[in-house]
Parts: C-alpha cells; sequence; structure tokens
C-alpha cells in the first residue's frame, strides 16, 4: 500500500517513543511554531556549547510525521556544529521537496531517510517540516546572540 | 424512500471518477465545499461561451443577456430565501459577506446606527468560524468597542444562560453561526434575535453551513444580516451573498465602478442597493452558477435534502458512537443538528487518521476546522469531520466506519 512508504516502521517508532521529549530548563534558545493549517504546534529548546549543538528538547502536539520528525531531528543535529546542521537541514529540505524522486542519503540524513514518502504527500510536507523549521529559527537566534559561542 | 441518492449522484461528474487506485470516492467533506452538478458547470460555461459582456454596462446584446443572466441570479437568490431582489448583495464570498457588514459598520458617520464607539460592544460566540471572528475582532480594535461571547457548553451547544449579561443594553451588533462547521449544531435564534433588537442590535448571521442544507426563510429568522457562499450549496466558487433589509442604512465598503450614482474630481455619492455594494465588474459567471444551483436544489427541495440529511446523520452517529474510542465532538442526537459530524479515534491524530481514511477513498476534513478558538474550548488540538450532503448515503457512512476501524488496527 502506498500508505506504507508514508508510515514507515522507523517513524512510528519514533512516535511512539520520541526522543528528547521534555523540555530542558534552561536553553541557548527557546522557540514556538504552529502549523496554522491544523493546529500543530511545538516549543524547542537548542543549547550550544562551544559552537556545537549540545541539547536539543522539545514538547509539542501534532501528527505522527510531525512528532516523528522532531524526535528524529532533536537526535540527528546532536553534537554537530551550526554549519553541519545547516547542511542536513538543506539535504533534509530537498528531500521533502522531491515529490518522491530521491531517496535521501542514509549517511547524512540517518532515520530521516524514513521521512522520505511523506514527498509524495504534499499535504504532510508541512509537518514533516515543523520541527525542523523550529530548529532553524532557534540556531539564528542563538547566533545572533552569540555568535555561535 | 422518495428521496433518490443514486439519480442525486448521476448528477454529479465527480462521482464518476476514483480514487486512490480505483476506490469508490466517499466525499465526506461538504462542509469545506460540496461538489457541482453539471447543470452548474454547464451554466457557468455557457455564460461564458454564449453570453460573456460586462454586466450592467455597454450598449449592445451581449451585455444585455449577461444583464439578465445576473440579475435573474439574484431573484432566484431572492426567492430561495424569501427576500426581495434589491437586498440581495453578490459578494465573491461569505468571508467578504461578513467583512463588509463589519468594514462598512466601521466606516458608519459618527453617531449614526452602525457606528460603534468604546461605548459599544460587538457580541460572537465560541464556535465561530474564523470568517465570523476575526471581522469583528479587528472592528473592535479598530473602534474601541468590547468584544463579548457567547460560550459553548460540553455538549456543543450555545450556553444563553446569561444572555442578558451577554447581549448588553450597549450591544450593537450580535454576530453568529447558524449551524457551526464542526459542531453540526444548529442555534436557537428566536431569544438571541429578540434580545438583541430589544437593546437595539443588529445580528448577523453566518449561515454558510444552514442555507445550502435546509430551508431557510430570512423573513422567518428575524435577523438583519444573512451569509452565506454559493460553492457549499452546490454552485461556483467565487460567488458569496449577503442578505440584508438595512442595506440602505449601510455606508458602502468597497468603492470604485458600478456602485456610483454621481463623481467629481473630488466627491461621489452612491447607487441603491444593492449595487453601492457591487463595486466593479462582478463574478458574473459566477452567480448565473449559482443560480443553476439554486434551480437544482429547489427542484428536490430543500426540505427533501433537509429530512434525507438529518435521517443520515442519525445513521452516522449511531454508527460512529459504536467505534471504540471514538469521541463525537459536538450533539450525539439529531435535535438541532447538521451534518457537520466531528470527532476524535483514541491517540489516532486526525492527520494520520485522514490520511488513512484518504487512502481507501473517503474525503474527510481534519484540523481545526477555521474555528480554532472553539476547538482550544473542548480540550482537543484537532478533530476530524465527517459532513454530509444530498449525495451522500448510508454506503459512505458504513465506508467511513469500516475505514476508521481499518486506521485503529494500522496505527495500533
Amino acid at each position: 500500500m502506498e500508505l506504507d512508504s508514508l508510515y514507515q516502521e522507523v517513524i512510528l517508532d519514533h512516535y511512539k517513543h520520541p526522543l528528547n521529549k521534555g523540555l530542558s530548563e534552561s536553553y541557548g534558545a527557546q522557540v514556538h511554531h504552529v502549523n496554522p493549517s491544523c493546529g500543530d504546534e511545538i516549543t524547542l529548546n537548542v543549547t550550544a556549547t562551544d559552537g556545537k549543538i549540545s541539547a536539543i528538547t522539545w514538547d509539542g502536539v501534532g501528527c505522527s510525521i510531525s512528532q516523528a520528525s522532531v524526535s528524529i531531528a532533536s537526535d540527528l543535529l546532536l553534537n554537530k556544529s551550526f554549519a553541519e546542521a545547516d547542511a542536513i537541514l538543506n539535504e533534509f529540505t530537498e528531500l521533502m521537496q522531491s515529490k518522491g524522486t530521491k531517496e535521501g542519503n542514509p549517511d547524512v540524513l540517518e532515520d530521516a531517510v524514513a521521512l522520505a514518502g511523506v514527498s509524495k504527500f504534499p499535504a504532510r510536507i508541512k509537518c514533516a517540516l515543523l520541527g525542523w523549521m523550529a530548529f532553524k529559527d532557534a540556531a539564528v537566534r542563538i547566533n545572533t546572540t552569540t555568535g555561535g559561542e | 424512500m422518495s428521496f433518490n441518492v443514486a439519480k442525486v449522484r448521476q448528477d454529479f461528474p465527480i462521482f464518476e471518477r476514483t480514487i486512490r487506485d480505483g476506490k469508490k470516492l466517499v466525499y465526506l467533506d461538504s462542509g469545506a465545499t460540496s461538489q457541482k452538478p453539471l447543470s452548474v458547470i454547464d451554466a457557468e460555461s455557457d455564460f461564458y461561451k454564449f453570453h460573456n459582456a460586462a454586466v450592467h454596462r455597454g450598449a449592445h446584446q451581449l451585455a444585455e443577456e449577461a444583464t439578465d443572466a445576473f440579475e435573474g441570479a439574484r431573484s432566484k437568490v431572492a426567492n430561495f430565501i424569501g427576500a426581495h431582489e434589491d437586498q440581495i448583495v453578490f459578494t465573491k464570498s461569505a468571508t467578504e459577506s461578513l467583512n463588509l457588514v463589519a468594514y462598512a459598520m466601521g466606516n458608519a458617520e459618527p453617531g449614526t446606527r452602525f457606528a460603534l464607539t468604546s461605548k459599544d460592544r460587538i457580541v460572537v460566540s465560541e464556535m465561530e468560524h474564523h470568517a465570523n471572528l476575526i471581522p469583528w475582532q479587528q472592528l473592535a480594535a479598530r473602534t474601541g468597542a468590547q468584544l463579548s461571547w457567547f460560550e459553548v457548553t460540553p455538549e456543543g451547544r450555545l450556553d444563553l444562560s446569561n444572555i442578558n449579561s451577554v447581549i448588553t443594553e450597549d450591544t450593537k451588533v450580535v454576530a453568529l453561526t447558524h449551524q457551526s462547521n464542526v459542531l453540526g449544531t444548529i442555534n436557537p435564534l428566536e431569544a438571541i434575535v429578540a434580545r438583541a433588537h430589544e437593546v437595539g442590535a443588529v445580528v448577523v448571521l453566518d449561515a454558510c453551513q444552514s442555507v445550502p442544507h435546509m430551508p431557510v426563510d430570512v423573513t422567518k429568522l428575524g435577523v438583519d444580516f444573512v451569509a452565506f457562499s454559493g460553492h457549499k450549496a452546490v454552485g461556483p466558487t467565487g460567488v458569496g451573498v449577503l442578505w440584508s433589509s438595512l442595506l440602505n442604512e449601510l455606508p458602502p465598503f468597497l468603492y470604485g465602478g458600478s456602485m456610483i450614482e454621481t463623481v467629481t474630481m473630488t466627491s461621489a455619492t452612491w447607487a441603491p442597493a444593492p449595487r453601492k455594494f457591487e463595486a466593479g465588474v462582478p463574478n458574473m459567471a459566477q452567480a448565473v452558477g449559482l443560480g443553476a444551483a439554486i434551480d437544482y436544489l429547489t427542484g428536490i427541495g430543500m426540505q427533501a435534502i433537509h429530512d434525507h440529511e438529518n435521517k443520515l446523520t442519525g445513521y452516522l452517529l449511531n454508527k460512529l458512537l459504536a467505534v471504540p474510542d471514538l469521541k463525537v465532538v459536538g450533539p450525539t442526537n439529531t435535535q438541532s443538528r447538521g451534518g457537520s459530524v466531528s470527532f476524535t479515534v483514541g491517540d489516532i491524530h486526525p492527520h494520520d487518521l485522514g490520511q488513512f481514511l484518504d487512502s481507501q477513498g473517503v474525503a474527510v476534513r481534519t484540523g481545526h476546522h477555521c474555528a480554532w478558538p472553539l476547538t482550544r474550548k473542548l480540550g482537543v488540538p484537532a478533530t476530524t469531520r465527517a459532513s454530509l450532503y444530498l449525495y451522500n448515503d448510508e454506503s459512505d457512512c458504513d465506508a467511513l466506519f469500516d475505514a476508521i476501524l481499518g486506521a485503529q488496527k494500522y496505527f495500533a
């Protein structure tokens, strides 16, 4: 079934057992993003230490795709530099916009390649990108205030 | 049963196609927009093919025919809701109709009936669609008027226990939905209209979910403004209606061609209503299409459509209430209730549920349905909504039921 390409086992696992869910008390930047068409909401805390992302925690409500995607991102982007994170984020965004023509590079995207099927369902792309866009926003805020240090 | 759904479906070409690899289209999203019968599609197309010209202008035969068709559609709309044709304004949507009233009130001369100040109050309800909430929020912000609202009970009905303290002596407008697009609740208008008129307020009714589904006579409702859209009533997109008996007292909203009486370099006076509110070349083909839609609905009979939907809503509710972990958000009986049924299914997020239903050919709406304050009040981030119309039957409800059970297995 076409649907199975969307709801990969990895995605449902992350949805049922999300990583880094529960907001840290301290953070370098906190952002709150919503998906106004469906009401999904996410709060994301990002902390940087020595130019690397040392903690990503989050909380939110939303569909399996949005929740699994932020869970995957919060794990994948951890301990990366902002430049590395930016490259991963760009690759993920490209994958989401590929309309099913790309599979994604597992060396770079790891679990996030499981979200490749989302690109065939235009209405769900924004679900998958919610957490990533929140991260992008938080990264900008950290780098504006601290220069990434 | 005299109502023949199979015959009705034959009038709608879209039901000839299939969905997701050959599945039958189970369209349960008419609350968002209805499908169109061929007669409506043809009417819109024929206007362009044979009669296209700018209405109310031009000294030629096409302009005459176009004007006749456009004004003929206005008469049909007027007859349909028990109004006079001078009381019917064509807009591009119900959203524009509601904004028209709010903006026109904002344009009213200080001291006149419609002018609002910080001493005045605007009343809405918690179950409003954003289109009948935000224009009033913004009017309140521009004028300093206070925004108050009726609350919604856990059963999804309006709480009218405090009607006299919500609609106060200083209330100028009460803007309310006739039927909730989320809950399906049909609001009792009599007490609200009586209280509003007692304090000199006007009642603005969002009838988007009622006019397409039941007989509506604006004179019997007693309200002052009624807004609805064409596309939810088997008509085209791009045409909405505003009815009012007070159009002559209301200042214009949009200025431009057609809506004037005289113009100099420094001033202008207005044409009588409804022209005063129809600046620019209107959405002519769409209005004509709406006329055909009304012919179609009238041919079947609004009471017959309502009875069919009411019976089917009862069937759907019984089906849904039999699903384990399913909660209906809104009234669970067919008393004062239309065919929009919102629900949640255990921990399955509505988007995921909607996606699975789609894979089975079942089209529903998921999310907050442009009524975010309502879903927040009811404590659900989002719901799934099935909304019925004249072309739905029990097999559609059965397909939804089966697909929900399938989703529960899939996401278990």
